[in-house]
């Protein structure tokens, strides 16, 4: 279980970024954090890892406070959480086994990751995440090399690959074409199905938010405005997240949804990097 | 999302590309007192048409005292100064480089804390700040003529050289992919070696190959100072006025910075 109490960021420029946020979220729950740009998603994910040193407040993973640990416990407990980021985020002249294996970096010493020794067991595993998102074939290609889908598939192994406990995912699909943005989203809610993860998925598209997600946060400048099911969101909540707009066509009910399902990952279609990402535009 | 029908406007509007300078009146001082300052410097010039006329007959006589190059008189010699000027180029770009990397590090402003980067800095800063012949000069008083004192000129000219650029590609390298790593508990070895290095690295060896020819160029240059090399044996030529030797050796010098050159850009086009 994920515990956070009253916290707060203050960046130095003077933006509160979050206000006193209090959330808890139970472990193999997969919750939406959805808001307007600037309302303090990314700080907040980004805040439970301490890649942003909050301000005030606590953060504790199974009643570990992360808010107070040493550099050298924080990295240990970094590798319990794993991370997927908006742009991927693949160091982009490593292949993609490298990029993988860099999941096991808190495991490994220095030189033997230096060398690129990694025991067999992590090479194993990395092989098995590979072959789960159908990219096994891919493992000596250049992250550079791949798709968005399939780069964003290499960033969700390298999460995997750590073997977390709690998924922090930041608009994974903020790059992608609306196909692959599903596909995407079931592969991360499958796999957090599968291993009983958590997640804190960061996203705009309030539809996938809606489809996918089993509770929904909403954030505004900083605090929490909303806290409920999916199907809670009306036109008056969204209106609260987000400020006026017509939402009558946002809402969904998800039924239209599931049965044009296609969606095996092995689709090749989807090479080339797509850069569709005003497809929503007018939602943030 | 606003919709703009309003109607059209009937008179046109009229732009122009705002000015980079603000305030007409500052502008037009600038430009007036740069016009001042290149005319009184032209002014200062004081060329003597009559001397250049005479001197063009004279180098014509200097650049035919070129011909033929002559390789075999003074071969021994030739042979030995390129064998000790290739020596002080490669072992100076190598030990160079490698006292530069944690120089480099530390001068990176998103990986050192300040009180490292302000050292790492002003290392840096002090190394640059000198010409090569004149830090020549110095290790020559110092450690005597010979390559030694030209070895370690070109170390201290390379650490400020490599240094300074390979903090410089640090600190423009994409954050996001470095988080990345982080966030997965790495150690900052771990980190430097799996997000920092792959993305400075193809420029770092194209720099680590120019630097390299940059070494070689100077240690021509050094020799006149007696630190050694190439340099002692295009000096000596030189003050014999023997041309057609030192014609050679530049012949020489040109066909090994050419060879870098070209090998340099093969290299760099297959790292990329």
């Amino acid at each position: 279980m994920l515990r956070l109490e009253k916290l707060s960021k203050q960046y130095k420029t003077g933006d509160l970024a979050l206000k006193d946020i209090d959330l808890e979220i139970p472990d193999g729950q997969v919750m939406a954090l959805i808001g307007p740009s600037g309302a303090g998603k990314s700080t907040l994910i980004r805040c439970v890892n301490r890649l942003v040193e909050p301000t005030s407040g606590e953060v504790s993973l199974n009643d570990l406070k992360l808010t107070t640990l040493s550099q050298g416990r924080l990295r240990k407990a970094r590798r319990r959480m794993g991370m997927i980021f908006q742009e991927y985020a693949l160091v982009e002249r490593l292949t993609v086994m490298e990029n993988v294996l860099s999941g096991r970096l808190g495991y490994t010493g220095f030189w033997r990751s230096y060398f690129r020794k990694f025991p067999q067991s992590d090479v194993d595993e990395a092989f098995r995440l590979l072959e789960r998102v159908g990219l096994d074939h891919m493992a000596d290609k250049r992250a550079d090399e791949l798709s968005g889908g399939q780069r964003q598939r290499v960033g969700i192994c390298r999460a995997l690959i750590q073997d977390p406990e709690l998924l922090l995912v930041d608009e994974p699909t903020a790059s992608l074409d609306p196909k692959t943005s599903r596909q995407i989203m079931r592969l991360i809610c499958e796999l957090c199905d599968e291993r009983g993860l958590s997640a804190i998925i960061n996203i705009h598209d309030v539809a996938l938010a809606q489809l996918f997600a089993q509770r929904i946060v909403g954030l505004q400048l900083g605090s929490i405005v909303y806290d409920g099911p999916p199907d809670g969101l009306s036109a008056d909540v969204l209106t609260r997240i987000y400020g006026e707009e017509d939402w009558e066509a946002t809402i969904q009910k998800g039924d239209d949804d599931g049965s044009e399902d296609t969606g095996d990952i092995e689709d090749q279609d989807d090479r080339g990097p797509h850069l569709d990402r005003d497809h929503m535009a007018g939602m943030s | 999302m606003t919709v703009t029908s309003d109607a059209a406007p009937n008179k046109s509007r009229r732009w122009q590309r705002p000015p980079m300078i603000k305030r007409p009146l500052l502008r037009w001082c600038l430009w007036l007192g740069a016009g001042i300052y290149l005319a009184v410097a032209f002014g200062t010039l004081d060329v003597n048409w009559t001397r250049v006329l005479d001197g063009i007959p004279r180098g014509e006589k200097f650049v035919s005292g070129f011909f033929p190059p002559d390789f075999v008189t003074n071969i021994d010699e030739i042979i030995s100064g390129l064998n000790e000027s290739l020596w002080m180029t490669v072992t100076s770009t190598v030990v160079g480089i490698a006292l530069s990397i944690p120089i480099g590090l530390g001068a990176a402003r998103n990986l050192a804390p300040a009180p490292v980067y302000y050292f790492c800095r002003s290392v840096l800063a002090i190394s640059r700040s000198f010409q090569e012949v004149i830090i020549a000069i110095f290790m020559v008083k110092l450690f005597g003529f010979g390559p030694f004192a030209g070895f370690i000129t070109l170390v201290i000219a390379t650490i400020g050289f490599y240094g300074k650029l390979l903090a410089e590609d640090i600190e423009d390298m994409d954050p996001v992919q470095a988080e990345a790593v982080k966030a997965t508990g790495s150690s900052w070895l771990q980190w430097v070696n799996y997000a920092v290095q792959p993305q400075v690295m193809p420029r770092m060896i194209g720099l680590g190959l120019y630097r390299l020819d940059i070494n070689f160029r100077e240690s021509a240059v050094l020799g006149i100072v007696g630190a050694g090399g190439i340099g002692v044996v295009l000096n000596n030529a030189f003050d014999q006025y023997d041309y057609q030797t030192a014609a050679s050796v530049l012949l020489v010098i040109i066909g090994i910075v050419m060879l870098v050159e070209y090998s340099s850009g093969y290299i760099r086009q297959k790292v990329q």
